[in-house]
Parts: structure tokens; sequence; C-alpha cells
């Protein structure tokens, strides 16, 4: 067999060609989304929401309603819960997502048990990426397209609001509207995810492209470029390495994703730890200008 | 073109300085739950002149910042800015703001142009493309700061006043009307602070009205044309040499309340 059929093998099979097109666009979204989500330290909201996403899965299964009605409901839920939880008493963030998310996620669970033989459990928490009909492979175009038009269209905006949202309220936007877009878009990216990889995989997807791409690039509009191009390139690895190992497909997947990362993390230019090591034994760098010391207080 | 759209803003703008104050704050009282941070504060602030507010730490100079931006509600009293709302005065683009240095995330990925862009940002279209126009903005707001030759480095890596600069030009960059500009001076060596003084009375030459919060009274004469002192209400207000008078200053710092 020579390589080339080795590429192409795969494609022959049509369950394979929606399989590695879902994944592909998931990645894509999944990591273009996450340069923001590292950058306003949002990581953990993605985690939550894409637990909570799950009782609204099973209600649409069990209702007969698109799979992404039901996510996109309880995701936003989960975020409005966690932001109202940390609003209006004394739990602060961290607590208020680790409550809303595993309740609803629980919630999940019981429905799950009460609607017997039509939802696999196991195909929501690991994903069932071989199983992706050509109507579901619709509606993972649909919503990338949706998802990804809004994040560029509003991608100055939103880095913006990540950075300072002070100046954004300052000069007349609503840095309340471009966070709720941003979890908007993050409760529907988590619906097209959680078909590729599943509930528990999702996050690294919603983590590991930006957080690379964060190591690589001092710049976000460049970051924009690379965490797709890391998402896609471990994707498609990952979903080659299953095929012919016979592994586990979002395993796999997050696994090649994981290691382009650990990878980046030694040896990426300037930033890798292994450049670093060798610095701290060279001269250190002076800063270009000196400041003089904080004068005291009156 | 350019220059008759600058000449007719200032004539509106000199129409309305003839009878509305480019700040006016009246009755303004914040608190926290139970707590007052703000009492009863009356400031005016004309266009084309430079306010120092003076306070230590808790006197609520933050929170008058924050009343006035709108991010927090008072419990009484208004603000007007340049005759209006400051939700009308920011959706126009006449407020610009500088933070506090601890307030920023300096690793971001954004570059110091980047940075001083985002000052055109509310005169973009909803896609925030830079025109020919706003890049010409953001080169010399850059220019004026003399920053020209680190515009393309990471905001992170400039020094304490260097930072300080790149936020100055993006408020320059955006052309507001009324600039808040929160410690500026603090941690900032010579050469940016006396940069940074003359980037402001220039700005004020212009007219633009600029409120300004300081811990410490050097340059407080160079810089500013009043002064006001803070503790939880406005405990003196009057020129920067009267203002520095220790009796005086013993109002605002002195122990005891």
């Amino acid at each position: 067999m020579n390589l080339l059929e080795l590429i192409t093998q795969p494609f022959e099979y049509g369950f394979m060609v929606r399989a590695i097109v879902a994944t592909l666009l998931a990645a894509v979204l999944c990591a273009v989304l996450s340069c923001w989500l590292v950058l306003t330290g949002w990581s953990l909201l993605g985690d939550a929401v894409s637990h909570a996403v799950l009782p609204g899965v099973v209600l649409a299964y069990a209702l007969g309603w698109p799979f992404a009605v039901g996510a996109s409901i309880f995701g936003v839920l989960a975020v409005a819960m966690i932001g109202g939880v940390r609003a209006t008493s004394r739990v602060k963030e961290d607590a208020a997502i680790g409550i809303v998310f595993t309740t609803l996620f629980a919630l999940g669970l019981v429905l799950v048990s009460v609607t017997p033989s039509q939802v696999d459990l196991n195909h929501i928490i690991f994903g069932n990426l071989l199983g992706v009909s050509p109507e579901d492979l619709v509606q993972v175009v649909g919503l990338v397209a949706v998802c990804l038009a809004v994040l560029l269209f509003k991608r100055k905006d939103l880095t913006l609001f990540a950075f300072d949202p002070g100046h954004a309220r300052t000069i007349g936007l609503s840095p309340r509207l471009l966070g709720s877009i941003l979890l908007g878009v993050l409760a529907l990216t988590c619906v097209v995810a959680l078909q590729a990889v599943g509930v528990v995989l999702v996050v690294a997807m919603l983590v590991v492209p930006g957080a690379t791409a964060r190591l690589l690039s001092q710049s976000m509009s460049r970051m924009l470029w690379i965490a797709p191009s890391v998402s896609v390139i471990g994707s498609l690895v990952g979903l080659y390495l299953s095929y012919y190992l016979d592994i586990s497909s979002g395993g796999s997947v997050v696994l090649c994703q994981g290691s382009i990362f650990a990878l980046v993390y030694l040896v990426a230019p300037r930033e890798g730890l292994v450049w670093r090591m060798i610095a701290r034994r060279g001269p250190r760098q002076q800063p270009l200008e000196a400041d003089a010391p904080e004068k005291t207080a009156v | 073109m350019r220059v008759r759209a600058q000449q007719d803003s200032l004539t509106r703008n000199n129409r309305q300085d003839s009878h509305e104050a480019a700040l006016l704050i009246e009755g303004l009282s914040v608190d926290y739950g139970n707590l007052r941070a703000l009492s009863d504060v009356n400031l005016r602030l004309d266009a084309g002149t430079v306010c120092a507010v003076l306070g230590m730490n808790g006197s609520g100079k933050s929170t008058l910042f924050k009343a006035i931006s709108g991010v927090i509600r008072p419990s009484a009293g208004t603000v007007r800015i340049g005759g209006q709302s400051t939700r009308q005065a920011q959706r126009a683009g006449i407020l610009g703001y500088m933070p506090q240095a601890e307030s920023v995330d300096w690793d971001f990925p954004v570059s110091v142009r980047d940075v001083v862009l985002m000052g055109r940002y509310g005169a973009m279209g909803p896609s925030r493309r830079p025109r020919r126009e706003d890049k010409d903005l953001t080169e010399r707001a850059i220019r004026i700061v003399g920053l020209t030759d680190l515009a393309d480095r990471q905001i992170g890596e400039l020094s304490g006043g260097q930072k300080k600069r790149a936020f100055l030009a993006r408020a320059l960059a955006q052309q507001a009307k009324v600039l808040l500009l929160d410690e500026p001076f603090a941690g900032v060596d010579t050469v940016s602070a006396t940069t940074m003084i003359r980037v402001l009375r220039d700005l004020a030459s212009e007219g633009v009205a600029v409120l300004i919060t300081v811990h410490d009274i050097e340059n407080i004469d160079r810089l500013a044309d009043s002064a006001v002192l803070l503790r939880g209400r406005v405990v003196y207000q009057g020129t920067p040499t009267s203002v520095v008078e220790p009796e005086n200053l013993a109002l605002a710092f002195g122990g005891g309340q």
C-alpha cells in the first residue's frame, strides 16, 4: 500500500468522510473561539457549558427537536445561572461554575435513565464521530458557518472586550453584550464539538489550540490563524491514527492536540521551556528604559 | 475636506463652550451597600482646562471616575458630559479614558499600534476596518507621544512610562473632548512624565478638558489649571498653588477626620 492510498483509503467510506468533515469543522470553530477563551480566562466556562448542555441534548432527543436547540437553551441557561449566582451571592465564580455545571450534568444523567433506549450516554460523553448522519452534518455545517461569521465579523470588538472592557464601554460599546455574544457562540460551539469528541473532551478543543497559539505568537491576528491550523493538523493526524490503529477517535484527536501543545511548550521560539532554560544561563536582558522608583505619596 | 470638518467641529464646540461645561457633576453621591464612598460632589470642568484630583487611597478618586464613566450607578446626583448623559457622550466618542496600570493585562497579544488603533474603533464601521484617516491619526498619535520606534512591540515589552504613553496615544487618536486619566504618573520615569505633561497641555490648548487623578503633588503646578482635594467629598477646591498649602493638604491627607 503506498502513501497516497494510505491517505485516501478512509475516504472510501461515507461515514468516514462525514466524520472527517465534522471533526475538522468543529476543530476550526473551537480553535478560533479558544483564542478569546484563553485570553479572557474563560477556559473553565467552556468545560462548564459543554457539560451543562447534556439535559438539553437528552430532552431534544426525547421531544424530537434538533439536537442544537435543546443544547443551546441549556448552554445559555447555565451561563446565566453562573453569572446570576456569582452576582447575587457571596459565592465566587469558580464555585458557581462548579455548582451549576455538575447539577445540570446530573440532571442530564437522570433524564438519560428515564428515557430508555433513545440516547446512548456513551455517545454523548465520548462523542459518536463515526455515527454522524448526513442530517447531523448539515446541522454542523450550518452552526459552524453562523458561529464563525459572528466571531470573525466581531473579532476586533471581542479582542477589545477581552483586553480592556473599560475602553469598550467608554467608546459606547456594551461589554455585557460582547460577553454575551462570546458565551452564546460558546454554547453553540459545544453542540458542534459534542458530536465529534463528546462532553468530556470538548474542553480540550476549546482550550488547547488557543493556548498553543498564545505560546507561538504575540499578535492576536496571527493567533487566529495559528490556532485553527494547529487544531486541524492535530485532528487530522488523530483521525488517521484512530482509523489505522483502531483506537478511540475523540481520544486520539485530543491526544494529538495535547502532544502538539507539549511540543510547542518545550521548543517554541522565544517562549519554549528549552530556550528559556538555555537563556537563563546567559546574561539577562535589560529593560529598554529604566524606570524611576515609584514616588512616595504625599 | 478634513480641515473643513475640523473647523466645523471647532465652531460647534465653541458655541457649546459658551454655555455648557465640558464636564458638570452635581450633587453626586455613591454608596457601596451601607458604605458611603462619595458624598455630594460638585465639580465643573471647562473645555481647555486640566483639573487634578488629589486624595489618599480610598478617598473616592476611583469611585468618582467610575461614576463619571457609568461603571457604577450613583445613588444621587447627575453627571453631564458636554451637556449630554454619560451614555450619549460615550456613543458620540467624546469621552476618553486611560486605565490604571494594575487593571491592564500586559501579557495580552496586542502591539502598541493595535492599542492606539483601538482609540479609533468608535469612529469605524461595525467590523472595525480601519480607513486611511484612522491609520493616519493612529500614526500621528504614536509620533506625538514619542513611541514611533516601538510601535510594533507587544504592549508588555514597554517600560512603565512608555505603557502610559501608549494609552495616552490611544486617547489622542480617539480625539476625545473629555479625558479621564487615572493615576497616569504612577511609577513613571521623568522622560515619560515630561512628555505626558507636554501632550496634555497641548490637548488643553486645543480645547480638550482633562480630569486626572494624582497621588503626588510633584508636577501639579506645571500640569493643572485647578485642583480638587477629595476625601469622600470635596474638601478643598482651588488653584494648584493654593491646594499644596500645608493647611489645605492636611484636609485631605491629615490624620483624623
